[in-house]
């Protein structure tokens, strides 16, 4: 790259060299590698696989057979049950990891206790986001085993409840889930809702105070409005995470097959089609519908939140 | 204890330091009410900081175990010293076989990885920041998609293109689609939007050209920027699993998560190495955790809408 770094820009010389040190084009060669990127490995690779999404795919033999395999999408027994699992999954992950570490944050940013004691208390929750998904999922697929000895069948066994098999059965397999979940990511929306928080300027409960607003009117009031961007930052992303989810289901259940497909999710579903079964044609189109609905959700928020309108300034 | 350290007024501390104010009935209950909430704040802080921390515990006693018997058994928090060893330790080190071939692939790529991705990144973030040129904002829109969508549901049609593209089992593969990397571009445009044009203003004056600008007057001042994304970035490779899990097939290419969940079968054999292997993988990013907190937090968090 240094051979760019020339010294002499005004000097007439070679033809290109002049045209690519211009300002007028170097704002090209800068992008030029997010271009090709974006060429090379997604677009290209998503009109390819829109395209078979209309084939059929077998060895040395392609037909064009239309829409049937979105036909075939919409009979798919296990595609519905997998799409349910997802968005089950997402709402429960929305309901346990927005409230939950907004309050955790309100307190970390209060008043109360010392700044030290918080501020470990803040790193703490956060170690468990720089585990791997792998690290996690052997981790509490081996706490959630079924053996009367394993951590949570002795926790419930305090309670003088009988051992359970935590990944055999939907609910329990869903709480194991959703305790991964938990365990990951509070300590990372911690971080984003502290960020929000910080950024309220403290007039705001001055003024708040003086007008004698209780804490819970305040807290409504004036913290929940001010961070509504980082609140709506926060669901969006766990909007996605949620429906993308398909990592921590194929650590827990040791592989894509769970009983019963009680761990099965959208993404785990593409994967077994395109990636275990090799059906690529059907494949696609399973990645074309998760694609469709992702950006049905995306695009009116991002427009919604004007952040499209934002960057064009 | 924990009035001593706070910036702003101690709302329960005792009177003598401050200035004086009448105490009236209604202060001293709104005082208490204060200690009272401190006090429910530091236990619930203490007890859930304790469960989060549970998990680590459980491997870590684990690891000083028979790995056959974890595996069937379960995780839990005591331990047996009567059958306690370094042995997995021992086997870890001395093992002739994958892990560390697994360790140092990893190392490697995310050695690899974090430099080219920073140098590409940024190159293009710069782009994005300093000039107005056709195309700017429809291209800037697929940024922002391409960071929003998640990975997942575009795994597969890039998983056909390397195999088109013959690059399958290839840590080109595994590298090369992510050196553009939509967040990273984000959070250095970000970034050097902040610089002052005036520096590249001066820099054209002087006859630099625009590449200069970047590389001699730009990117010294940028170095923070790059101090926290090298972290996100490093975290990110040494964790990533599904991508490589798609795009590696030879054992001996495995990056670290790859190797691991390879041992993770019902009928496996080497259920030691999963147990001490998976502790002592965590120990890296561990230590850069130590190191830079700051950079971990920033990171982090530059995908954030500013309040």
């Amino acid at each position: 790259m240094t051979v760019l770094v020339g010294r002499r820009p005004d000097r007439k010389g070679f033809g290109v060299k002049r045209v690519l040190y211009s300002p007028k084009v170097a704002p090209y060669v800068f992008v030029l590698p997010f271009v090709l990127t974006l060429a090379i490995f997604w677009v290209s690779p998503l009109i390819k696989s829109g395209i078979m999404s209309g084939q059929k795919i077998l060895p040395g033999q392609v037909d064009n057979i239309g829409l049937a395999n979105f036909e075939r999408i919409l009979g798919d027994r296990i595609f519905y049950l997998a799409l349910g699992n997802s968005v089950k999954y997402m709402i429960y992950t929305l309901l346990l990891l927005i409230p939950i570490p907004l309050l955790l944050a309100v307190l970390i940013n209060s008043k109360l206790g010392s700044d030290r004691f918080k501020g470990l208390f803040k790193s703490i929750l956060f170690i468990p986001a720089l585990t791997s998904v792998v690290v996690a999922g052997v981790i509490f697929r081996l706490i959630f085993s079924e053996s009367d000895s394993a951590l949570m069948n002795q926790v419930i066994g305090i309670f003088g409840a009988e051992p359970i098999k935590w990944l055999k059965n939907g609910t329990t397999g869903f709480l194991a889930l959703l305790t991964v979940a938990s365990w990951r990511w509070t300590g990372v929306n911690i971080l984003y809702f502290l960020a929000g928080l910080q950024a309220i300027p403290n007039d705001y409960y001055e003024a708040a105070s003086l007008d004698g607003a209780s804490s819970w009117q305040k807290f409504w009031h004036v913290t929940v409005p001010s961070i509504k961007p980082t609140i709506v930052f926060v669901l969006t992303i766990s909007v996605y995470g949620g429906l993308a989810m398909f990592m921590e289901s194929f650590m827990l259940w040791a592989g894509n097959n769970s009983p019963q497909n009680i761990g099965l999710t959208i993404v785990g579903y593409l994967y077994r089609q395109g990636i275990e079964k090799n059906d690529l044609g059907y494949a696609s189109a399973v990645g074309v519908v998760l694609l469709v609905l992702v950006l049905a959700i995306n695009i009116p928020q991002l427009i919604a939140t004007g952040t499209f309108k934002k960057e064009e300034r | 204890m924990a009035q001593a350290s706070l910036k702003t007024r101690p709302a329960g501390a005792g009177g003598a330091a401050g200035p004086r104010r009448e105490v009236t009935a209604e202060g001293r209950a709104a005082r208490r009410r204060t200690r009272t909430a401190t006090w429910v704040m530091v236990a619930l802080f203490a007890a859930l900081g304790l469960v989060v921390l549970v998990p680590f515990w459980a491997i870590f006693v684990a690891t000083f175990q028979d790995g056959n018997m974890i595996v069937r058994y379960g995780l839990n928090l005591g331990i047996d010293l009567s059958q306690a060893s370094f042995d997995n330790y021992v086997m870890l080190f001395t093992d002739s076989g994958s892990y560390f071939r697994w360790f140092l692939n990893s190392t490697a790529v995310t050695v690899v990885q974090v430099v080219l991705t920073l140098a590409v990144s940024s190159f293009v973030a710069y782009g994005f920041a300093m000039y107005e040129f056709r195309f700017k904002n429809s291209l800037f829109v697929c940024v922002l998609l391409l960071m929003s969508v998640p990975f997942e549901m575009l795994m597969l049609p890039l998983y056909i293109q390397i195999n088109d593209m013959h690059l399958q089992d290839t840590y080109l593969a595994v590298i090369l689609p992510f050196l553009a990397h939509a967040v990273t571009i984000m959070f250095f445009r970000q970034y050097l939007r902040g610089i002052p044009k005036e520096i590249v203003e001066a820099g054209r004056i002087d006859g630099v050209t625009e590449y200069g600008i970047f590389f001699r007057l730009v990117l010294p001042i940028a170095k923070p920027a790059f101090a926290a994304m090298a972290i996100l970035n490093a975290m990110a490779s040494w964790n990533n699993f599904l991508w490589p899990l798609l795009a590696l097939r030879s054992p001996q290419n495995y990056t670290l998560p790859i190797g691991l969940n390879t041992l993770l079968t019902p009928y496996g054999n080497n259920y030691e190495l999963l147990i001490v292997g998976s502790f002592f993988s965590m120990i890296p990013i561990f230590v850069l955790f130590l190191a830079f907190q700051k950079f971990f937090i920033e990171g982090m968090t530059a995908g954030a809408v500013k309040g």
